[in-house]
């Protein structure tokens, strides 16, 4: 049995899915069994959600639509984290607070 | 042998000397891919490790770099193709540099600006494991030591542990260098300008960066007068701080404003609130270091500083680029760079990257008491361009229904057409004088050129009559004028800026205690 689950998000942070988003991006990513993959695309390429390197790579400036896809234990979950996490802008302000 | 130079950080250090300059050590290769691969796996940990100890250190926007730096080393997709390449025969060095200069190629060849930007962090990520891999030994300097060379980066001043003393004594280097500020705000003693001869590169040396200079392998009787000298400058240094909590007053009872002058948001964390009366200056040329930030990162590192200091104010400069502080993608390429395409020319010039500031500066100024001045005015012009450009953007700003403030918009006093004419600006709501900018075009004497640095005086007659010129004007218009140059913190240079009717300074952190005990000497 393998659960599978997909959305596509809109990126509104300033600076896109970068340098210190991708950084929370893909540890969340790791915090899921689940294999997640990301695309700008609908057709892909697809990339690892959960290397940096690969999501880096695939250069999603602010405006970009998302796809973000999961296959496998808590599937669904993890889709919704990454989407919900996209959608608070990466918590860019929360951190600021934090380290005010 | 004793060697003048210029102080570019008060103090004093006795200690080995650390050599800046030494050469690199090189990767010897091993018996076979297995042992290879280990040098590598070992390097990629040791690399992790020392980033790690960085961030500890570090605070919000300089942490997120080094996370980002340590997650690229720990993901396997970047050090999975040097990997392959040494099982078909390579040595670690060689795949990890090919593996990736590949990737940084990648970067480099991007269309956006930010992501060409990160081809310098990759640069950094490669070097980081090259130096592990070849064993570098010397990539921490001990406690203590007299780092000497040619120049430092910066990343080695915030990598070296001050916990212990030690001082930086630079053959080239400039006072109004990066590593220069950050000596001056943590109080770690540096000598620039030590040019010719070379000295020796190991051995025990004594640092005066209270009047320039360094001794090499000294005699008993130098090191004990060094001693003296070094406990007086403590003495004075430990009775300045007993005026450090106190507003600062001269002999006659007459109130000076002191604030202070900071170049990164996290220079607040070192300082407490109640011994200034603001910020006097916050550079924003650093937020622009190799690349252009955003609105976001604008927007929240000029925030922090302004609640940082509640109702004081926080007087923040317009990004002043070009002339020694180049920006890749925002500055231009100029013979004369101190008399070319800086701070507010280049603003006006560059407008789609002033506006960005701008809107980042009106969305903070609802969080404190804001205060914005244009660096490097010359005519009133350029003040009323600048002053448009922030209407507009606030008009923009309120039309998406943007929390945003009007801040009270300043000028640098720096260029002599200025202190000569102010009564063309007196539209402006502040004025701080940049005394050392006023100087060397005073003088004709660049700031960054140790050769001609004995013409660098804030104290000649000619520059301290026009900050006296400036500083009646204000009075007779109502204009608030402060200054904000170095000058404002030297205890040689103080009597002389209150006698020409200052009465507002701002200086390095560091050197608060010491300005105010300095102004309470004055007699006037």
């Amino acid at each position: 049995m393998s659960a599978s689950a997909e959305a596509t998000v809109l990126i509104t942070h300033t600076v896109g899915l970068h340098a210190r988003p991708s950084v929370k991006f893909t540890k969340l990513a790791k915090s899921f069994t689940a294999e997640v993959e990301v695309a700008v695309a609908t057709n892909g390429p697809w990339f690892d959600a959960k290397s940096i390197v690969k999501v880096m790579a695939a250069k999603a400036p602010k405006g970009t639509m998302l796809h973000i896809r999961a296959k496998g234990d808590g599937a669904r979950a993890a889709v919704e984290a990454l989407v919900d996490l996209v959608q608070r802008d990466f918590d860019e302000d929360a951190d600021h607070a934090r380290s005010a | 042998m004793r060697i003048e130079g210029i102080p570019a950080s008060p103090g004093y250090a006795e200690g080995p000397l650390f050599d800046l300059d030494r050469p690199r050590a090189r990767y010897k290769a091993k018996a076979g891919a297995a042992e290879e691969k280990a040098a590598l796996e070992g390097a990629i940990g040791k690399a992790i490790g020392r980033l790690a100890a960085l961030v500890e250190a570090a605070d919000g926007d300089v942490a997120g770099i080094l996370e980002f730096h340590i997650a690229m080393l720990e993901d396997d997709a970047l050090s999975g193709p040097a990997f392959a390449s040494i099982g078909s025969g390579q040595p670690a060095d060689v795949a990890w540099r090919a593996a990736l200069d590949s990737e940084i190629a990648g970067y480099e060849a991007s269309d956006q600006d930010y992501f060409r930007a990160r081809a310098a962090d990759l640069r950094d990520i490669r070097d980081q494991v090259l130096r592990a891999l070849s064993e570098d030994s010397e990539v921490a300097a001990p406690p203590g030591a007299i780092l000497y060379g040619e120049d430092i980066a910066p990343t080695r001043f915030l990598e070296t542990d001050w916990s212990e003393g030690g001082g930086i004594a630079l053959r080239a280097g400039s006072t109004a260098s990066h590593v220069a500020m950050l000596a001056r705000s943590r109080g770690v003693p540096m000598v620039v300008g030590l040019g010719i001869p070379d000295g020796p590169r190991t051995g025990v040396a004594l640092l005066d960066a209270e009047r320039g200079g360094i001794t090499f392998s000294p005699s008993p009787a130098e090191i004990e007068a060094f001693r003296q000298s070094a406990s007086l400058f403590a003495d004075r240094q430990g009775a300045a701080q007993t005026f450090l909590t106190e507003p600062a007053m001269t002999k006659a009872g007459t109130a000076v404003r002191v604030q202070v002058n900071i170049a990164y948001p996290s220079d607040v964390d070192g300082i407490d609130v109640a011994t200034c009366d603001g910020i006097g200056l916050m550079r924003t040329e650093f937020l622009f270091g190799k690349t252009l930030p955003d609105e976001e990162t604008q927007y929240r590192a000029y925030r922090r500083v302004l609640e940082w200091a509640g109702d004081k104010p926080v007087t923040i400069r317009t990004v002043d680029a070009g002339g020694d502080k180049p920006v890749p993608g925002f500055t231009v390429e100029e013979t004369n760079p101190f008399l070319g395409l800086r701070g507010i020319r280049l603003s006006l010039a560059r407008r789609d990257i002033f506006r960005v500031q701008i809107r980042a500066l009106l969305r903070a100024a609802i969080h404190g008491n804001l205060k914005v001045m244009f660096p490097m005015i010359a005519t009133p012009d350029e003040y009323s361009q600048a002053a448009a450009l922030f209407a507009q953007e606030q008009a923009a700003l309120a039309a998406l229904g943007v929390a945003q403030k009007l801040p009270p918009l300043g000028i640098m006093v720096e260029v002599p057409s200025v202190a000569l004419a102010p009564e063309a600006f007196a539209d402006a709501a502040f004025f701080s004088i940049g005394s050392n900018d006023l100087t060397q075009y005073v003088m004709a004497a660049a700031r960054d050129n140790a050769a001609v640095a004995h013409l660098n005086a804030v104290r000649h007659p000619a520059v301290l009559r026009l900050i006296a010129a400036v500083a009646a004007f204000g009075r007779e218009k109502g204009i608030p004028v402060s200054l904000c140059g170095d000058a404002g913190g030297d205890p040689a240079a103080i009597p002389a800026l209150l006698e020409a009717g200052l009465r507002d300074l701002s200086v390095a952190p560091a050197q608060l205690a010491m300005a105010k005990a300095a102004i309470a000497d004055v007699a006037v």
